[in-house]
């Protein structure tokens, strides 16, 4: 097991390289000014300066080693473009905060209701209510998160002005675009997870253990739901991972400043050390988050515990 | 000689103890035709009433992209300064937007580009999957290995991510936003068919077609092939809403279609912005992509059920 | 006389499917005394495991067992047991044992945990005095080196193994009654003969009284003292494993017996095997179920459903050539009518 592990470890680690050096080539190949246009219409003496401030008047190779360098010996991701004088870092620092809070809320209020819908519908297999909530389900993953997020924002925040409209500050700037987030996955997991309760409902062993006495209520929380979870915990996680990749256009409708939001602006304006940052920490982030189920795995399914140490 | 009991019988008829010498003949044979495969898909996906309503609501859909831009009267570039922003009337059915273009016209040509992005992209995916997938499912040991090994890098990494950052490289075409859009999608199928492809050649009826002496290609073909298209034909059902939501939010963050072309997702951008003036603008959009992702999701979940062979009668 | 431990009155059981009500159980009647162990003989479909599982009143939705049945234990009729009633018996009074041994067992819980279960579930007995009787129980099965064991997890064990397993879980609370539900179909003939072994010394043992539900009349001349043969549902005929094997009065035993390949036939005969297929639940016959495909049907069995007969020494069998008008016929002699010959 333990040698399986130290695989993935390696992996993991040979992916995360792959990915930091491919994302800086892919920006260094990118026609046009890397300063952008912020530099441009500077003299050129003064260009000259900046590019020799931001070490680009070196060769690309050159460039990518120290970047290296400082990345994985000082943690330092370089400084943005467009805002001279802050580090990636930094705006990292501030930025994730704000996404995190948005995709916890949303997941917190999303899964719980998801894995609920699910387990009813299990029950009433068959039955209008099984067609019902599963539509639901279907319904909650078909409407695109930003459509929704523009619908609430129209009705409750512009029309019935219960929420702001857009900004961020105390709780209740965070309710809509945690719901517009969460939504989606209400969907997902009732329908994860009315799957896998039927399939864990209907294995011989539920009939066994009810064959020597176990109430119908020790059966559910004892057996089935330890089981059907196993399957779900695989998709919770990265969905957590996830959080970052789904907020971007939640925080443009919304104008909060979460790392999404900063995402686009240094897209849009091109800010090459913002952009190959942020696509570093989050893919970091997704790339753990798989290793992570991987262990997670293991740790509660027996059956792949063993087999791998043979 | 025997004792009874439970005997209700009083009254026997004259045939009653002779031995009845109508063998059937019958008795062999089974009872109900047998349909093919796809007979029986289709008769199932027939029965499935939402997959059926959704099928007709898209081709409705691609049939209104066709000829919709044609039916307004107004052209979806025409600028018209005098006609900004009005609200749905007899003469521009959905409105008009910040130029004065009629709505109605641009929603249908907008559509035409969500779809063919949705479809097309799609099919790109399966194709690639397919061919990657069976590959290395077919050749297996060390090339399946290595292949393997490289669809594990290419997936640890967010779709969204990758998307975002090949249109920053890319012009903004439409062919360039497909490359994009399936730089990382065939990998989904390339794992299924690969899985699929390796399970069907350890079933016995692979074996024994060998034994009977078929060769490779009458193997894939009458074997293979049909297995695996099921799951083909669901999964492409299935992606294309996840292209769809891809492509509109690209156009959200600016990357996507550019004017005068648009995508509902573009659109859908645009009125976003004023929403607080003119929501009517995103009203139109934003139902379609929903509904087209919805039909889509309903189609690939209805024909999950009609192709499983499990589920055969 | 043995005391009866089990009675079974009319047992109907259906299945609401999506294309009708399958009647799986139509109408079994039978008992069972102390100690003694019969066996329940049918092919695939013939109802046997539904009975089986009804005695427990383990089957749900869809499946209904009718209001008239009735399954007395102990003068009670449990099929009438309020949920409450129905777990404190399950388990300490009648077990089960499964086919598939891997299946039965939770996947995700050490062996010595799911051993255990009937022990918390039923008993005060503090965790030490639990983890004495669950080694003593492995022993008891022959399972070596339990203190390991009982640490492991299910797939760990091999087919043989699990089943003692699973036999330990059932009988660790001493159950009057245990209905083993095809349990050496899945294993090898010798582990069979180890795991059959293993049931009647349990048998004797605790004094149980073992149902043996099988396809295999191997298993049931080995293990049983009286035979119920199953068809389309219903018991077609019943008896002592003596008198069913060498005088079976119904044609479906008698083809059942015949079926079974012998070593010393000769060569050139052809294989017998019964032409057709068991009856169709969702619409059964009026008549006898078996009638389609029986060499000796007559009119009656198309009309109508026979009633039992019995002859002696226990032995019923439900045929309408057991009535008085029928021909006689002597099952052992080849007919030409039908036959595969």
């Amino acid at each position: 097991m333990k040698k399986y592990l130290a695989t993935r470890f390696m992996h993991m680690l040979i992916t995360i390289f792959l990915v930091i050096t491919i994302t800086f080539f892919m920006m260094y190949l990118l026609p046009g000014n890397p300063l952008g246009e912020l530099v441009e219409k500077l003299p050129e003496d003064v260009q000259a300066n900046y590019m020799a401030k931001h070490g680009l008047d070196k060769p690309v190779y050159t460039q990518y080693f120290i970047y290296l360098k400082k990345l994985v010996f000082h943690g330092d991701l370089g400084e943005s473009f467009v805002n001279p004088g802050r580090s990636v870092v930094s705006i990292l620092k501030a930025g994730v905060p704000v996404s995190s809070r948005i995709g916890f809320q949303g997941l917190i209020f999303g899964i719980p209701i998801g894995l609920l819908l699910g387990i009813l519908a299990a029950y009433k297999r068959g039955k209008v209510m099984d067609y019902f909530t599963m539509f639901l389900s279907l319904l909650c993953v078909s409407i695109p998160s930003f459509v929704l997020a523009t619908v609430l924002q129209y009705f409750f925040a512009v029309k019935m002005q219960l929420f702001p409209v857009t900004g961020w500050g105390s709780f209740i700037f965070t309710v809509l675009p945690s719901i517009a987030f969460g939504v989606r996955s209400i969907g997902v997991h009732a329908r994860y997870m009315r799957t896998s309760w039927l399939d864990v409902m209907n294995q011989d062993y539920v009939l066994a253990a009810e064959s020597i006495g176990f109430s119908r209520t020790q059966l559910t929380f004892k057996i089935i739901l330890r089981n059907a979870m196993l399957p779900i915990v695989t998709i919770i996680v990265p969905e957590l991972a996830l959080i970052f990749t789904g907020t971007f256009v939640l925080e443009t409708i919304f104008s909060i400043p979460g790392i999404g939001s900063y995402f686009i602006s240094s897209v849009t304006g091109r800010d090459y050390p913002m952009i190959i940052g942020q696509t570093i920490f989050i893919a970091v982030m997704y790339i753990f988050a798989m290793f992570l189920v991987d262990l997670l795995y293991m740790a509660i399914d027996p059956r792949i515990r063993l087999t791998d140490s043979k | 000689m025997s004792k009874t009991i439970d005997n209700q019988v009083d009254v026997y008829l004259e045939d009653d103890f002779k031995f009845d010498k109508n063998v059937s003949d019958d008795l062999e044979t089974i009872s109900r035709e047998s349909l093919t495969y796809w007979q029986d898909a289709f008769r199932r996906l027939k029965k499935n009433k939402a997959a059926i309503a959704s099928c007709i609501i898209l081709i409705l859909m691609i049939v209104m992209t066709i000829i919709g831009p044609y039916i307004s009267g107004y052209s979806y570039t025409e600028v018209d300064p005098m006609a900004r922003n009005q609200t749905p009337s007899a003469e521009h059915w959905f409105g008009t937007d910040s130029l004065g273009r009629d709505l109605f016209a641009r929603t249908w040509i907008a559509g035409r580009v969500s779809m063919a992005i949705g479809v097309i992209g799609a099919l790109v995916n399966i194709t690639v999957g397919l061919i990657y997938g069976g590959v290395a499912g077919y050749i297996g040991d060390g090339a399946d290995k290595l292949m393997m090994r490289i669809v594990e890098v290419i997936g640890s990494v967010p779709k969204m991510l990758v998307i975002i950052l090949i249109s920053m490289i890319l012009k903004p075409t439409l062919t360039s936003l497909i490359l994009a859009l399936t730089l990382t999608g065939w990998i989904g199928a390339a794992r299924m068919v690969r899985s699929q492809v390796l399970q069907l050649k350890n079933f016995d009826f692979v074996h024994a077609s060998i034994a009977l002496g078929s060769s490779p290609w009458r193997i894939i073909k009458k074997h293979m092939f049909p297995n695996v298209m099921s799951t083909l034909i669901i999964i492409t059902t299935l992606t294309v809403p996840g292209l769809i939501f891809a492509e509109a939010f690209l156009s959200f963050i600016g990357l996507g279609i550019q004017s005068p072309n648009t995508s509902w997702g573009a659109m859908c951008a645009e009125s976003q912005q004023m929403i607080l003036f003119y929501p009517y603008q995103l009203l139109v959009p934003t139902i379609l992509i929903s509904i087209t992702m919805l039909c889509f999701n309903l189609l690939g979940d209805g024909l999950r059920d009609a192709l499983d062979p499990k589920l055969r009668k | 006389m043995r005391k009866k431990v089990l009675e079974v009155q009319d047992l109907k059981v259906s299945f609401h499917t999506y294309s009708g009500e399958v009647q799986a159980v139509r109408g079994v009647s039978f008992d069972l005394f102390e100690e003694e162990t019969i066996a329940i003989v049918g092919e695939s479909g013939s109802g046997k495991s539904v009975t089986a599982k009804s005695l427990m009143k383990l089957i749900h939705d869809p499946g209904e067992i009718k209001p008239s049945s009735k399954v007395f234990i102990n003068d009670a009729n449990i099929l009438e047991y309020n949920t409450k009633k129905l777990n404190e018996f399950r388990g300490t009074i009648v077990s089960m044992i499964f086919q598939d041994a891997l299946a039965s067992l939770n996947p995700t819980k050490r062996v010595g945990y799911q051993v255990a279960q009937s022990l918390k579930l039923h008993t005060d007995l503090s965790n030490t005095e639990i983890n004495t009787r669950v080694l003593e129980m492995m022993n008891q099965v022959n399972i070596p080196a339990p203190e390991r064991r009982i640490r492991q997890y299910p797939h760990e064990f091999s087919g043989g193994m699990r089943q003692r397993v699973m036999i330990a879980m059932a009988l660790i609370n001493n159950p009057k009654i245990l209905i083993a539900d095809e349990p050496t179909t899945a294993l090898d003939v010798t582990v069979q003969a180890q795991i059959l072994k293993l049931i009647k010394k349990m048998q004797v043992q605790n004094k149980m009284s073992v149902i043996m539900i099988t396809h295999d009349l191997g298993v049931v001349a080995g293990m049983a003292e009286r035979v119920l043969v199953m068809y389309g549902g219903m018991i077609v005929e019943s008896g002592t494993t003596r008198d069913i094997f060498y005088n079976p009065k119904h044609p479906y035993t008698w083809a059942l017996l015949n079926s079974v390949p012998k070593l010393n036939s000769d060569k050139s005969e052809e294989l017998y095997s019964i032409k057709g297929s068991p009856p169709d639940l969702l619409s059964p016959p009026a008549g006898c179920p078996f009638a389609p495909r029986c060499e000796h049907r007559m009119g009656i069995c198309n009309r109508l459903m026979p009633p039992k007969y019995s002859s002696e020494d226990q032995h019923t069998v439900s045929c309408w050539l057991m009535n008085d008008k029928a021909p006689k016929v002597d099952l052992f002699k080849r007919i030409e009518v039908g036959y595969n010959g």
